[in-house]
C-alpha cells in the first residue's frame, strides 16, 4: 500500500467489548480525511492505533507507505493533536513547541528557527513566553498544532481538535486549519462527531458506527447518496417516513414516495427525506399525480431568520415531518393550515436496528 | 444610631465575644500543649548552662546517636522516596487485579502501632524467626543492629510519598505523557521532562513528612535495636535512656536539638505545601 495513511482489517477489543471491528480504509496523500461518527463509534481508537498509543487486537497499519503496526509511538513520526490540548503545563509556549525538536537533540539554533517559524504560522509570536494556563482555549489548540508540526511529522492526526471549544471559536479555527492545511499540504486524519466540520474540511469522509465503517466517500456522496440508513440519519438532518413498498414506491396512508425500486413489494420501508427536500404546495395550485403529494397540517412554525422550520402532521397516519424552507417560499402558510407536501430526493432503506431507533431524535432538526 | 440597627449591633458583639472566647481557647490549648513543653525544654537547657551543652555534644554516645539517626533517616528517605514514587506510578498508571486492595494495604503502617511493627520484625528476623537462619548463615546481624532499625523505619514511612504523589499523578492524567511520546520522547525523557515537574512539590512534601517521621521514630526502633549505648542508640532512644538514668540536662539538650530540626522541617513543609497547593489550585 502506498497511501499516506492506511489501515487494513483493523480491530480492537477491550475485554469483551469490541471498539473497532474490521476497519479498512486509505487516506489520500496531502488531503484531509475525516473519521466521522457519534461518540463510542471507535473513531478515536482507530486514530490512537495509528499513532501507536493503542495496540491493535488484529489488523495492520501503514504510514507514509511503510507498515507501522509494530513500531513504537516515538518512531512513527506522527503529529498528534489532542482534544484537551495536552500542553505541558509547566513549560512556556516556546518550550512546548520546541519539545519535539529538543528530545531529538536538534541544535539550539535549529530549534529556535523552527519554533519561530511555527509561532509565526499559528500567529502566536507574542505569546512565546506565556504558560498554557494564560491562554484561551483557541490559542492553546493553536500551540498544540504548532507543537505537533514542529518535528515535521509525516502525517497529522487530529482527535476532536475543536471539541472542547465554543461554537464561534470552532468556526474560526476550522477556517484557520483549512488555510494552514492548504499551505502545508500535510496528509491529515481528522476525528470528529461534527458532520458539518467533516463536510467542510475533508476531501474524503469515513463514516463510522459501532466500530464499523458505514460508508467512505466525498462530502457530496456522503450527504446526497447515503449508503446506509445510519449515514442517511447521522449526516445532516432527515425525516424518517415509515411505510410499505408497492411497485417501487413507499406507501404510507394513501400516499406514495418514489425511490424504493430496489426493495420487494410488500416489505416494510423507511424513506429518509431531508427537511429542505420537503416542498410545500398550497392545495389550490396542486397539479400532477395527487398521490405523490401528501395532505398535511401545519402544527408549528418557527422562524429561523431567512428560513423557517415547519412541523407537519401527515393526514391519515399522523406521522410527523419537519420541513425547512426559505421564508420567501412560504406562500403565506400559517400554523393550522392544511397543505400538500412533496418529498423530493427520498432515500429508501429496509428498516433495521439503528435507522429506526434514530427516527425519534431526528425530529430535532 | 437608628433603632433598626441596634439588634444587629448587639448580635455582632455577641458573635465577636464567642469568637474571642474560641480564639482564646485555641491559643490556650496550643500554648499549653506545644509552647509550654518547648519552653520547659529550653528552660532545662538554659538551667544546665553552656558547659552542659558543650559536654553533651562532646559525649561520644550523643554524637553516635545523632549520627545513627542521620544514617537511618537518610537511607529511609532514599528508599521510601524511590519506591514510593514507583508504587504511586503503578497504582495510578497500571490496571491490575487487586490494585485497590493493595492500595488500601499501603496505609497499614499508619494504622498499626510502631511497637507492633517492631514485634513483627523480631518475629521475622529474631532468634527462631523465619528469616533468621538465612542471615545467620551469612554472618549478617539483623536484629539489634542497623539493618532491622532501618527496615522498621522504612516500613513505617512507606505511606507518605505514595499518599502525596498518587493523587497528583491521577489528576494530571496521561495525556501529556502521550503527547510527549508522539513527539518522540522516550519513557525516561517523558518522565523527567513532563511528569516529574508536575509532581515535584507533592514528592518533596512526601519526602519532608518521611524525614520528620524517621527522625522521631522510637517505638519500633526500641523493640528491634536493644538500645545499646554507642551501638544501636538513636537520638530519641538516647533521650529515653538519659531520662531513666537521671541525666536530665543532656536529655534536654538532645531533645531541643531534635525539636529544632523538626521545627525547621515543619516550616519547610509548610512552605513547600503552600507552593504545591498553589500549583494544584491552578
Amino acid at each position: 500500500m502506498n497511501a499516506a495513511i492506511a489501515v487494513e482489517h483493523l480491530s480492537k477489543s477491550f475485554g469483551s467489548f469490541t471498539a473497532v471491528d474490521d476497519v479498512s480504509f486509505a487516506a489520500s496523500e496531502g488531503r484531509i480525511t475525516a473519521l466521522l461518527g457519534p461518540s463510542g463509534s471507535g473513531k478515536s481508537t482507530v486514530l490512537r492505533m495509528l499513532a501507536g498509543l493503542e495496540r491493535p487486537t488484529s489488523g495492520r497499519v501503514w504510514i507514509a507507505g511503510e507498515e507501522r503496526t509494530y513500531t513504537s509511538v516515538q518512531e512513527r513520526q506522527v503529529g498528534f493533536v489532542f482534544q484537551h490540548y495536552a500542553l505541558f503545563r509547566h513549560m512556556t509556549v516556546r518550550d512546548n513547541v520546541a519539545f519535539g525538536l529538543s528530545v531529538r537533540k536538534a541544535s539550539k539554533a535549529e530549534q529556535k528557527e523552527r519554533v519561530d517559524e511555527l509561532l509565526h504560522l499559528v500567529q502566536l509570536e507574542h505569546f512565546a513566553h506565556r504558560f498554557p494556563e494564560q491562554l484561551s482555549g483557541g490559542q492553546r489548540q493553536r500551540v498544540a498544532l504548532a507543537r505537533a508540526l514542529a518535528p515535521r511529522p509525516k502525517v497529522l492526526l487530529l482527535d476532536e481538535p475543536f471539541g472542547a471549544l465554543d461554537a464561534r471559536v470552532r468556526q474560526d479555527l476550522r477556517r484557520w486549519l483549512d488555510e494552514i492545511h492548504r499551505e502545508l499540504g500535510i496528509t491529515s486524519l481528522l476525528v470528529t462527531h461534527d458532520q458539518e466540520e467533516a463536510l467542510e474540511l475533508a476531501h474524503q469522509v469515513v463514516v463510522m458506527h459501532e466500530g464499523r465503517i458505514e460508508q467512505i466517500g466525498t462530502s457530496e456522496e456522503i450527504y446526497n447518496e447515503p449508503a446506509t440508513p445510519f449515514v442517511a440519519g447521522f449526516v445532516g438532518a432527515a425525516n424518517v417516513i415509515k411505510g410499505l413498498v408497492i411497485e417501487g414506491r413507499v406507501q404510507f396512508g394513501q400516499q406514495l414516495v418514489s425511490g424504493a425500486a430496489h426493495l420487494p413489494d410488500g416489505s416494510a420501508a423507511h424513506a429518509f427525506v431531508r427537511p429542505h427536500d420537503v416542498r410545500i404546495v398550497v392545495p389550490a395550485r396542486a397539479n400532477g399525480d395527487a398521490r405523490l403529494s401528501s395532505p398535511a397540517t401545519v402544527e408549528r412554525m418557527v422562524n429561523l431568520g431567512w428560513t423557517s422550520k415547519l412541523v407537519l402532521s401527515l393526514v391519515g397516519d399522523g406521522q410527523s415531518v419537519i420541513a425547512q424552507l426559505p421564508n420567501d417560499q412560504l406562500e403565506g402558510v400559517r400554523e393550522g393550515d392544511r397543505v400538500l407536501v412533496d418529498f423530493g430526493n427520498a432515500k429508501v432503506f429496509a428498516p433495521h436496528g439503528p435507522a429506526s431507533s434514530r427516527s425519534d431524535e431526528l425530529a430535532a432538526v | 444610631m437608628s433603632v433598626g440597627t441596634a439588634p444587629l449591633a448587639r448580635g455582632g458583639s455577641r458573635t465577636r465575644l464567642v469568637r474571642s472566647a474560641l480564639l482564646a481557647l485555641a491559643l490556650g490549648y496550643v500554648a499549653f500543649l506545644l509552647l509550654l513543653p518547648i519552653a520547659g525544654i529550653v528552660w532545662g537547657v538554659v538551667r544546665g548552662g553552656a558547659s552542659e551543652v558543650a559536654s553533651t555534644f562532646s559525649d561520644p554516645a550523643v554524637r553516635h546517636a545523632f549520627w545513627l539517626t542521620g544514617v537511618i533517616t537518610a537511607i529511609t528517605v532514599v528508599v521510601a522516596g524511590f519506591f514510593g514514587l514507583v508504587a504511586a506510578w503503578v497504582f495510578t498508571r497500571d490496571r491490575f487485579p487487586g490494585r485497590q486492595a493493595l492500595s488500601a494495604v499501603v496505609d497499614l503502617p499508619l494504622a498499626v502501632s510502631p511497637v507492633i511493627v517492631g514485634l513483627m520484625a523480631v518475629i521475622l528476623f529474631g532468634r527462631g524467626g523465619w528469616f533468621e537462619p538465612f542471615f545467620a548463615a551469612r554472618g549478617i546481624q539483623v536484629i539489634f543492629a542497623l539493618p532491622s532499625m532501618v527496615l522498621v523505619t522504612i516500613f513505617i514511612c512507606i505511606p507518605f510519598v505514595i499518599r502525596e504523589v498518587a493523587p497528583v499523578l491521577e489528576e494530571i492524567g496521561t495525556a501529556e505523557e502521550e503527547a510527549a511520546h508522539t513527539l518522540g520522547a522516550s519513557s525516561l525523557q517523558s518522565f523527567f521532562r513532563v511528569t516529574l515537574p508536575s509532581i515535584r512539590w507533592a514528592l518533596l512534601y512526601g519526602i519532608a513528612l518521611t524525614t520528620a517521621r524517621a527522625l522521631g521514630e522510637i517505638g519500633a526502633v526500641l523493640i528491634v535495636s536493644g538500645a545499646l549505648r554507642g551501638l544501636t542508640e538513636t537520638a530519641t532512644l538516647y533521650i529515653l535512656l538519659a531520662l531513666e538514668e537521671r541525666q536530665e540536662a543532656s536529655a534536654y539538650v538532645v531533645a531541643l536539638t531534635l525539636a529544632a530540626v523538626s521545627v525547621t522541617l515543619l516550616l519547610t513543609i509548610e512552605f513547600i505545601k503552600r507552593k504545591h497547593e498553589k500549583e494544584r489550585a491552578r
